[in-house]
């Protein structure tokens, strides 16, 4: 892949900017010699006909929604609505200035103020933040939350975090860089948490739970009430993992499992595109005990007027600039309004649906580890397909087939784990489609299994040397191997 | 719904395939209890033309983009070519995901390197990861990052930082159990870097700072010990300035809105990350690096994953995972557009506009420039005998939008205003804002 680097370092880049239309002295003539930069950054001056050629060759490289099917487990890879997009680009959005003063800004304040009050409903617990803007980052924030409560309440031992070892990856990174410490539990023959080994370690060292719900497996905790009354008795607080909300929205709501923070991925459910890996959102929901905590500025509604608070002495202080990643919540707040309550029960209808008729299907060729009712994914095995083939072998061979590859090696409980969410978004022909080559891989993996582990041929470039990449890491350009 | 494709008869059919006869027999496994207290939004669908119209009169709600901003802070109103919107707009870059798959994500992935190199030329920096969520969040990152290397609980902090960077500081660090020591800043409104703290892990410091002055860097790593350095930037400042990398900084945050963003009520924002390569295991977020296929043709992957969540999990120096890859893309078209002859070029069109405000308040009866430090593109200004607040409903009166004096006086500034110029605002426009001081108009 050539860079930008490597094209016409020497053409005409002029004429964005202006004359400068007041008196110049320049740079060193007002700061002095010694700040003014003695070395320009090697950034190449090209002409716009080479930018936009380079960048729309480099975007063809890419696999989007927009493509085809993303079964990529715990993403909610979901159609992004156009709309959207088109919503969150209006100047009176985007040229917005988070300094200005609230009575200049009642547009965006209304709309975070009313996509809030949204979420609540959908969370069923009495208030959100739109502060966090990243799954993960609402996990922090969530854990944040935790600790700022116990430490209200004097409770300064409560240092551990019990996390299901079919957890997100996320889960116990956020609860360490919180500066809790993680105990594992482990899931039982169904997939679910093992109630027993729960109540074991429940004590008042314990700040509470992390689950994912349903789980990393696709699987709906059962004993969901048992284990959050087991830990609120315990003195504990219970932190649920939304990125699978996709599979319950409209039916069912977290505050009325035991949920004490729920974090949204609006990038995930309500449909704000993945941008190659960001901006998300990460909007929080917590019950009643932990209001008095959360970041602060805070949206609120006085008499008709939309305002900041910034008077909020418990809060945890802010995890962000401002107020979160407005322009995702635009995105999300058409998304929503569009579809009411009809729509979002919809939503999971038939993205829980898609995925069991793929799982019933898939069942017959690969390997279910867990062979019960699903929610919105799934997760199939390799193993047992044919000597010597990998989950790693089937995914890139997908990729011959033209199919983004599932999720692959997680959850780290099944051993080549293909995790596959489909969404709604898809049709039974897509499905049909994708699960007929699914079982043509199969076949091939025990007829001609060169064509997995040679796989991809067909794509962009073929598999490409992760060790190289990581004991010689080339981070940046090498400039001194291509001189001007 | 036209998002999703199923019709009514492919639904049953789906259904008796799997041997089910209702959806909600799907959902047996939620308790009943959990179903029966389900309550809707009492929200009706609405077509996309309904929710178009209401989405637009709530952006005409806001009043600001009418307005011509005098507003920095960390957020700047900066010119962004048309051709960017238009490539950054294409759906195979924004509807992908993390490059989990590097063989279909290559577009994806040179970016990153793209942009990678990019920060690590404008900081000066070795190395640079592919984006945090913001400037703030950087900062905060950069502070933990400095502790696990150091392990001293204890880091200075320049007090005239960002109130907003400084309050996501003060979150992480408390919840990491670090020690924040203040450093005070003086009459020329830099840091006071006369007598620093023992016994820190790093020291913190914004160029240009709070105020808009540029911090003497020269010297100062020296001075720190095997202390780390940690800078905030500006980065389209670096078009101009000498950068943090050529003062021996060991970490360089910044926001990169300035760098083809648009504002957006200040979300979505772009972290900004950049160390040396010796710091390489400690870097949080994530890295694309360059390799070969099979056929030994040129690729990138993403790579140095062992430091990250899905391999360690709770030993992972960082919990990011969906950072903002797309606004990464969004600065490495822009710096490609404009080129670092046009970075320059609009680097001094700022400092240049902001000289000439500055220099013509400064000689206004009754004004005077709170700082003498060099600055950049936002100074700070204070009325002598009288309230800034009322001055600055004066200029919101003449069409302008300036900061309230709040955010001064929270940095220990009473009674003084902070006013941004960008290459956006004409000679015109700085000439109406002279004659509402003047009292002219």
């Amino acid at each position: 892949m050539r860079t930008i680097f490597e094209r016409g370092a020497a053409e005409a880049a002029d004429g964005i900017f202006p004359a400068c239309d007041v008196p110049a002295k320049g740079a060193a003539a007002w700061l002095g010699a010694g700040l003014v930069r003695s070395k320009p950054p090697r950034i190449p001056n090209t002409s716009e006909t080479t930018v936009v050629r380079h960048y729309t060759r480099l975007c063809k490289l890419n696999y989007g929604v927009d493509d085809g099917i993303y079964p990529l487990g715990s993403c909610t890879m979901k159609y992004n609505p156009k709309v959207n997009e088109d919503t969150a680009a209006l100047p009176g959005f985007t040229d917005a200035h988070p300094g200005a003063d609230e009575r200049y800004v009642q547009g965006s304040l209304e709309l975070l103020y009313e996509l809030a009050r949204l979420l609540q409903g959908i969370a069923g617990l009495p208030a959100v933040t739109l502060q966090p803007v990243a799954g993960a980052h609402g996990e922090l924030t969530g854990m944040f939350l935790f600790r700022k409560y116990f430490e209200s309440r004097g409770e300064t031992r409560r240092t551990r975090i019990l996390l299901p070892d079919s957890a997100h990856g996320t889960n116990p990174a956020s609860a360490a860089v919180a500066g809790f410490s993680v105990t594992e539990i482990p899931s039982n023959a169904r997939g679910t948490v093992d109630l027993e080994a729960l109540r074991a370690q429940l004590n008042d060292t314990v700040a509470g739970i992390m689950l994912t719900v349903p789980n990393t497996l696709g699987i709906f905790e059962e004993n969901i009430l048992e284990v959050t009354r087991a830990v609120h008795e315990a003195g504990g607080l219970c932190y649920f993992d939304g990125a699978n909300l996709n599979s319950f929205i409209g039916r069912a709501r977290p505050g009325d499992m035991g949920a004490d923070v729920f974090h949204f991925n609006l990038h995930k459910t309500l449909s704000t595109p993945h941008g190659g890996g960001g901006p998300g959102a990460g909007a929080v929901a917590v019950s009643k005990p932990l209001v008095d905590f959360l970041p602060v500025p805070r949206v609120v509604k006085r008499r008709d007027r939309f305002a900041l608070d910034w008077d909020c002495p418990k809060s945890i202080g802010s995890v962000h600039s401002f107020f979160g990643n407005v322009l995702v919540a635009i995105k999300a707040y058409t998304y929503v309004l569009q579809l009411g309550d009809e729509g979002l029960r919809a939503v999971s209808d038939n993205a829980v649906l898609n995925a069991n008729y793929l799982q019933e299907r898939l069942k017959r060729t690969y390997v279910l580890p867990y062979d019960r009712l699903c929610k919105h994914e799934f997760v199939l095995t390799s193993e047992g397909l044919a000597k010597g083939v990998t989950t790693l072998d089937v995914a890139k061979r997908l990729i011959d087939y033209g199919i983004h590859p599932p999720t692959v090696y997680f959850p780290l409980i099944v051993h080549e784990a293909l995790m596959i969410e489909p969404t709604e978004t898809e049709s039974r022909e897509t499905l049909d489609r994708f699960a007929e080559i699914l079982e043509r891989i199969a076949a091939e993996a025990r007829e001609h299994p060169e064509l997995l582990h040679d796989a991809p041929t067909r794509a962009p470039v073929r598999r490409l040397d992760q060790t190289t990449a990581a004991r010689n890491p080339v981070f940046t350009f090498p400039f001194e191997a291509h001189p001007a | 719904m036209r998002y999703i494709p199923n019709a009514d008869a492919d639904r049953q059919a789906m259904l008796r395939e799997i041997g089910r006869s209702s959806i909600d027999e799907l959902f047996a496994d939620i308790p009943q209890s959990v179903i029966d207290a389900y309550r809707p939004l009492n929200l009706p669908p609405r077509s996309e033309l309904e929710v178009f119209d209401e989405l637009t009169r709530l952006a005409n709600a806001n009043e600001a983009p009418g307005r011509v901003p005098l507003l920095g802070g960390g957020v700047y109103d900066h010119y962004v070519p048309r051709a960017v919107h238009h490539l950054t707009s294409r759906s195979e870059f924004y509807t992908a995901y993390t490059p989990y798959q590097p063989e279909i994500s290559q577009g994806t992935l040179t970016v990153m390197f793209e942009f990678q190199t990019m920060i690590s030329e404008l900081t000066g920096m070795e190395i640079a990861n592919a984006s945090m969520y913001d400037g703030a969040t950087a900062l905060a990152e950069a502070v933990l990052m400095a502790e696990r290397i150091r392990k001293r609980g204890r880091i200075a902090v320049a007090a005239n930082l960002f109130s907003h960077d400084r309050r996501v500081v003060n979150t992480y660090a408390w919840a990491a159990g670090i020690e924040l020591v203040d450093v005070p800043f003086t009459s020329a409104g830099r840091s006071d870097l006369a007598r620093l703290p023992e016994g820190i892990s790093a020291l913190v410091i914004q160029s240009p700072n709070a105020f808009g002055v540029i911090e003497a860097l020269d010297g100062l790593k020296a001075r720190l010990g095997d202390a780390l350095l940690i800078v905030a930037t500006y980065p389209l400042a670096l078009g101009i300035l000498e950068p943090p990398g050529a003062f021996g900084a060991d970490i360089v945050v910044g926001e990169g809105q300035c760098l083809g963003l648009p504002m957006g009520y200040g979300g979505p924002l772009l972290g900004l990350f950049a160390t040396k390569k010796e710091h390489l295991r400690q870097l949080p977020g994530r890295v694309s690096g360059r390799t070969v296929d099979v056929d030994g043709r040129l690729g990138y992957t993403m790579t140095a994953q062992t430091r990250e969540q899905h391999i360690r999990r709770e030993k992972a120096t960082s919990n990011i995972c969906t950072n903002s890859a797309h606004c990464a893309l969004t600065a490495t078209v822009y710096l490609a557009s404009i080129g670092a002859g046009g970075l320059r070029q609009v680097a001094l069109l700022n400092l240049e506009k902001a000289h000439y405000l500055a220099t013509k308040i400064a000689k206004l009866r009754g004004y005077s420039l709170v700082f003498e430090g060099p600055f950049f593109n936002e100074f700070v200004v204070r009325p002598s005998d009288g309230d800034a607040d009322a001055l600055r409903e004066r200029l919101e009166a003449g069409g302008f939008l300036v900061e309230s004096s709040q955010a001064m006086a929270d940095l220990g500034v009473p009674n003084a205003l902070r006013l941004a110029v960008t290459e956006r605002r004409t000679r015109a426009e700085l000439d109406r804002v002279v004659d509402i001081l003047g009292g002219k108009r």
